[in-house]
């Protein structure tokens, strides 16, 4: 697909395919002085689960935090390119970061929940954006903990403190606390690398369940997770110390992982490298 | 003694055992006698110096206590704790009034120091970029070191003028008194309240962007219902700051040994009532002057003892 400078700058991406949530287009991306990522061109599938795979460094969780603005809070980064979600440009001049982020929602590595109680680390999103009455609340605390899989072991200690569970509990605890506001969009930054296998096997599932209703992006060095849990899968890769980082293959998981076309991913695959 | 205490073993002992399990896969080097002795003198020297610091202190408190004890017998508790008069030329030693003062320049001071303190802490921990944060902190710092006399300068003649304009009278009074002290005991909360912010961890911080939440939203509703604890804690050490401090006061308060009557009023304190009165001070007024001694150590030490139980709170993650 070819796009006129036209359409790039006016931020209005062209005859949106509607399988297509967010779309990349030649995204480059700096720290500073240093580049991290060149001309990134991809387009993120609806309701399905994307993996981003690659070597430590190579910028995934940096391409990760350009959906949802978060590397706005880093100083001296800046970027070039395209993102659309929906097919309006995240940063485009006017768009609240804010509002973007209710939208697309995001699971870091390390699970952090609030030092607060379970209920009100769930209530939280719900509480910013207005939500008062205590039966609403309730409501919404109770399906977003059933959707992230820990309702059966909290349901009795909702007063508790967030951080008095365990971290598998707590990174689903931080699942809810998301799916709270109802994202159409769930970043996932290697969610699972911190965590008991019981857990990561209820993370795997409710990403099963979730998919008919959010995108999720999910970062992982797990080629298995990966193989299991995607539909497509990205894979980067930084070739040279200090260089920036690239997309070298994207497609559906099955094929980049049975013939995948690229030596490099081949390599990487196989475990040869990264 | 506790496992965790117990010192190394000897040289020799380790030599035996180290022996024993010698193999082919080389020797371990094992603790030179001299590294030995110079750890076990450090220890006992450090050991020895916390001793002196507490020694220190319960010497003061026998001397003080000793002193002033005879002042409840004489005076009686009551009479001294709850009597509503200061005059010793008419053997009448009640420091209601001085508690009284303290309380009042006290509180003052908390009301105008703390959102000041803690407004800066939050500024310098999570708004100011890093440049301004590396200029400002230091400064803050630097306040600190600032010798009361000089408050006391700066308070009697710019403050007590602009003072007297407002309230009438001559400026000498609790008013100028809560300045000069919530000037005083912004750098105590400020930097404790910026170390409890710091004590956060990121994470948490991100956490909250990445839910849609703005940095005041974030501040306010996650940063300091989570700095809580560290706050109290930084209020209360301003607190101590506050009722001890004696030499900027006494510069502005007035020290008349009344009740409170009005924010440019003159007032004394228990620290400035001591200062004024031990130089010609004899008999059982200077048992009385070492009395108030013994309330203002109670207090403070009252002070430390709610901060190190609400640190315990905190190691229970409450
Ligand atoms: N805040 C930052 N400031 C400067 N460089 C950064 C920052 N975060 C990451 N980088 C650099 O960007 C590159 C990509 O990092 P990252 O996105 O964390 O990789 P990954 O998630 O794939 O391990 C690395 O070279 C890293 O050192
Ligand atoms: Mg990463």
């Amino acid at each position: 697909m070819n796009h006129t400078l036209a359409e790039l700058q006016s931020g209005v991406a062209p005859a949106a395919d509607p399988t297509v949530k967010i779309a990349v287009k030649g995204l480059d991306f700096f720290y500073g002085d240093f580049q991290a990522l060149t001309d990134i061109t991809c387009d993120i599938r609806d309701n399905a689960v994307t993996a981003f795979i690659g070597p430590s460094g190579c910028g995934k969780s940096t391409f990760l935090r350009c959906f949802n603005r978060m590397n706005d809070l880093i100083i001296g980064t800046k970027h070039a390119g395209l993102i659309t979600l929906d097919g309006q440009d995240i940063y485009a001049p006017g768009v609240d970061p804010v509002d973007l982020r209710r939208r697309i929602g995001m699971i870091f590595q390390q699970p952090n929940p609030f030092p607060m109680s379970i209920y009100d680390n769930v209530a939280y999103g719900p509480r910013l954006h207005g939500m008062k009455k205590k039966a609403d609340l309730d409501e919404v605390v109770e399906t977003s903990l059933k959707r992230a899989n820990v309702w059966k072991e909290v349901k009795d200690i909702l007063g508790r403190g967030g951080l008095t569970l365990s971290g598998g509990q707590q990174q689903r605890l931080c699942i809810a606390r998301v799916l709270a506001v109802q994202p159409d969009v769930l970043l996932m930054d290697e969610p699972c690398s911190a965590i008991d296998p019981t857990s990561v096997q209820k993370i795997e599932d409710l990403m099963a369940e979730l998919k008919s209703s959010v995108t999720i992006i999910i970062v992982t060095h797990n080629m298995q997770q990966a193989a299991r849990v995607s539909d497509e899968t990205a894979f980067f890769l930084q070739e040279v110390m200090g260089e920036p980082a690239m997309l070298v293959e994207f497609g559906r998981t099955a094929e980049i992982f049975t013939s995948p076309k690229d030596k490099r991913t081949e390599d990487y695959i196989t475990g040869r490298f990264g | 003694m506790a496992e965790g205490l117990r010192p190394d073993p000897m040289p020799e002992e380790r030599e035996a055992t180290a022996l024993s399990v010698r193999g082919d896969a080389g020797t371990l080097k094992l603790v030179s006698k001299a590294t030995y002795f110079k750890e076990a003198a450090l220890k006992n020297l450090f050991l020895a110096c916390a001793f002196m610091a507490v020694a220190a202190v319960a010497l003061i408190f026998v001397f003080v206590g000793y002193r002033g004890w005879p002042v409840f017998t004489e005076v009686g508790a009551s009479n001294f704790l709850f009597g509503r008069e200061w005059l010793p030329t008419q053997d009448l030693f009640g420091i209601l009034p001085l508690f009284v003062g303290s309380i009042v320049v006290t509180i003052g001071a908390l009301l105008l120091g703390t959102p000041l303190a803690v407004g800066a802490a939050v500024f310098l921990s999570e708004i100011a970029p890093p440049k301004v944060r590396s200029v400002v902190r230091p400064a803050i710092e630097l306040l600190a070191g600032v010798p009361s006399v000089v408050y006391g300068f700066f308070g009697l003649l710019i403050l007590r003028p602009i003072v007297a304009d407002l309230t009438g009278g001559l400026g000498f009074g609790p008013l100028t008194a809560w300045i000069i002290l919530a000037i005083m005991i912004v750098p105590t909360i400020a930097t404790l309240t910026e170390d409890a912010l710091q004590s956060i961890p990121n994470g948490i911080r991100e956490a909250s962007y990445a839910m849609g939440a703005t940095t005041w939203q974030t501040i306010s509703r996650v940063l300091l219902p989570a700095a809580k604890i560290g706050i109290v804690d930084a209020i209360i050490l301003g607190m101590g700051r506050a009722i001890g401090e004696t030499m900027a006061v006494l510069m502005v308060v007035g020290n008349a040994p009344g009740f409170f009557r009005g924010m440019g009023k003159p007032l004394s304190t228990l620290t400035s009532q001591i200062v004024m009165d031990m130089p010609y001070a004899s008999g059982l007024h200077r048992t009385a002057l070492f009395g108030m001694a013994i309330i203002l150590f109670l207090v403070s030490m009252g002070l430390v003892l709610t901060v190190r139980l609400l640190s315990r709170f905190k190691e229970e993650g409450l």
